[in-house]
């Protein structure tokens, strides 16, 4: 008898949680939904009221993220913090050569490849940047930059929960890009998600100092991150010197 | 959004005398002016470890004499700065001044040892418009670009635009204004600036 009444209970906290579950959703795509009502609408947005949703589901996920980043950049030595982005920076290397030379830009290419190379061996594993101490600089490429320059058009702004602001085109772009990182091929599952956890921290990290400034600057977040988005992904497909966008 | 990270250089161009100016480069005017703010933070413990405060004082003391605020403004509205009398456009580029230098004075405060490049300046004798290009060193990241838009005045090269990452800090605000400017008017965004920064001022965020 008391298992049952037991079981009937939980039962009941499931269907509860249910509930309560899918009101939050709601309330969420409604607030979406609203955010679209109030809103002129955008030209370049035309999905504001998805956009906004998700934004808003990131901004709750980052709750949780940011005070564990917090966290490694308080406890973290200098030294320590450095080698780890030196780490990532050093794998996500590789890819960068391969679309620099799909961008045609070979002498890049071969610059990126020597950076691996270098890094890998004298920087040892990575964790050491002396390429950029030698003058190999620092590149940053992805497959949505290779698009652009292959002429396919940006298409419509859209924000995604975890990854983040992406237009169309790089949205496919960014699909291309983790299939190409080299995280995927770790075989040990355990190394690759902490591999790729403490990637995730360590990007966020290095954010943090720019929140702040974003939080002052902006009178909407949601709209001055889509602005900074949309004009740093123009420049960077034109490598920094984009046509002038006419008034 | 790494570029954001070096906003804090986007503010760091101070004041040379007068007769400097008259003679002095654009570029030249960036490079003493961003290697005069550096020094002063690279020496000042408190802005290193956040103090906001004394950042904006070296920003205003600094920086502020080689910017034109008037000319900002009009950039960040667009065409709707055609629409203001000559005393809403005062007040408004009075209320983004405050802004803009009350936020990246605090970027001021994230320095983290990152040098500075000066590209060469494409730039022909009469020339009165021209872009300063810059960059920001960081071991184990891409060089940030930093870009100046500068025009020649009677008193000298001023700043107009500042653009990191290909990101213009001023127009990157033009769509939030248009639609402020359409829903409330002129005034309307005037009081949402001045709102913000009496925010800010509080200490809110």
């Amino acid at each position: 008898m008391r298992t049952r009444n037991n079981r009937k209970g939980s039962f009941v906290n499931t269907q509860m949680a249910k509930r309560i579950l899918s009101a939050a959703f709601v309330a969420v795509v409604l607030s979406g939904l609203t955010g679209c009502a109030t809103t002129a609408n955008n030209p370049k947005d035309p999905y504001e009221g998805f956009n906004r949703a998700m934004f808003s589901v990131n901004e709750g996920i980052d709750v949780v993220v940011k005070p564990i980043a917090q966290g490694y950049d308080a406890a973290a030595p200098l030294p320590v913090k450095a080698g780890v982005g030196n780490f990532f920076g050093n794998i996500a290397d590789v890819w960068i050569a391969v679309n620099n030379i799909l961008q045609g830009k070979g002498g890049q290419g071969l610059s990126d490849a020597g950076r691996v190379l270098v890094n890998t061996t004298i920087g040892i594993g990575g964790v050491f940047d002396i390429a950029s101490e030698i003058g190999l600089e620092k590149h940053a490429e992805d497959f949505g930059q290779t698009l652009g320059k292959w002429g396919v058009d940006e298409g419509a702004y859209l924000f995604w929960p975890l990854i983040g602001p992406r237009t169309t085109r790089d949205t496919f772009g960014w699909v291309v890009d983790s299939y190409a990182d080299p995280l995927k091929r770790v075989e040990n599952v355990a190394l690759r998600n902490s591999l790729t956890g403490l990637r995730l921290i360590d990007i966020r990290a290095s954010l943090l100092s720019t929140d702040k400034v974003v939080e002052q600057a902006a009178f909407d977040k949601y709209n001055y991150i889509r602005d900074a988005y949309l004009q740093n992904r123009r420049s960077a497909v034109f490598d920094g010197s984009p046509p002038a966008i006419k008034e | 959004m790494k570029w954001l990270f070096s906003l804090f250089f986007a503010f760091v161009v101070s004041s040379s005398s007068a007769f400097a100016q008259e003679e002095s480069s654009p570029d030249a005017m960036i490079k003493k002016v961003t290697d005069d703010v550096l020094t002063i933070v690279r020496q000042d413990k408190d802005i290193q470890s956040g103090n906001t405060k004394k950042a904006i004082e070296l920003v205003e003391l600094k920086v502020l004499p080689n910017f034109n605020f008037q000319r900002m403004t009009a950039l960040a509205l667009g065409r709707d700065w055609n629409k203001a009398t000559p005393e809403q456009k005062k007040r408004l580029a009075e209320e983004f001044k405050t802004l803009l230098v009350r936020t990246y004075s605090n970027a001021l405060t994230g320095y983290k040892d990152q040098t500075i490049r000066y590209k060469p300046t494409k730039m022909q004798s009469g020339d009165t418009d021209v872009l300063v290009k810059t960059e920001v060193l960081q071991p184990g990241s891409k060089p940030i670009q930093l870009d100046y838009s500068m025009e020649k005045q009677a008193d000298g090269w001023k700043v107009y635009d500042v653009i990191v990452a290909g990101v213009s800090l001023v127009t990157n605000y033009r769509d939030t204004f248009a639609q402020e400017v359409r829903a409330n008017g002129i005034d309307g965004l005037v009081q949402m600036i001045a709102s913000k920064n009496k925010q800010l001022e509080a200490g809110k965020k």
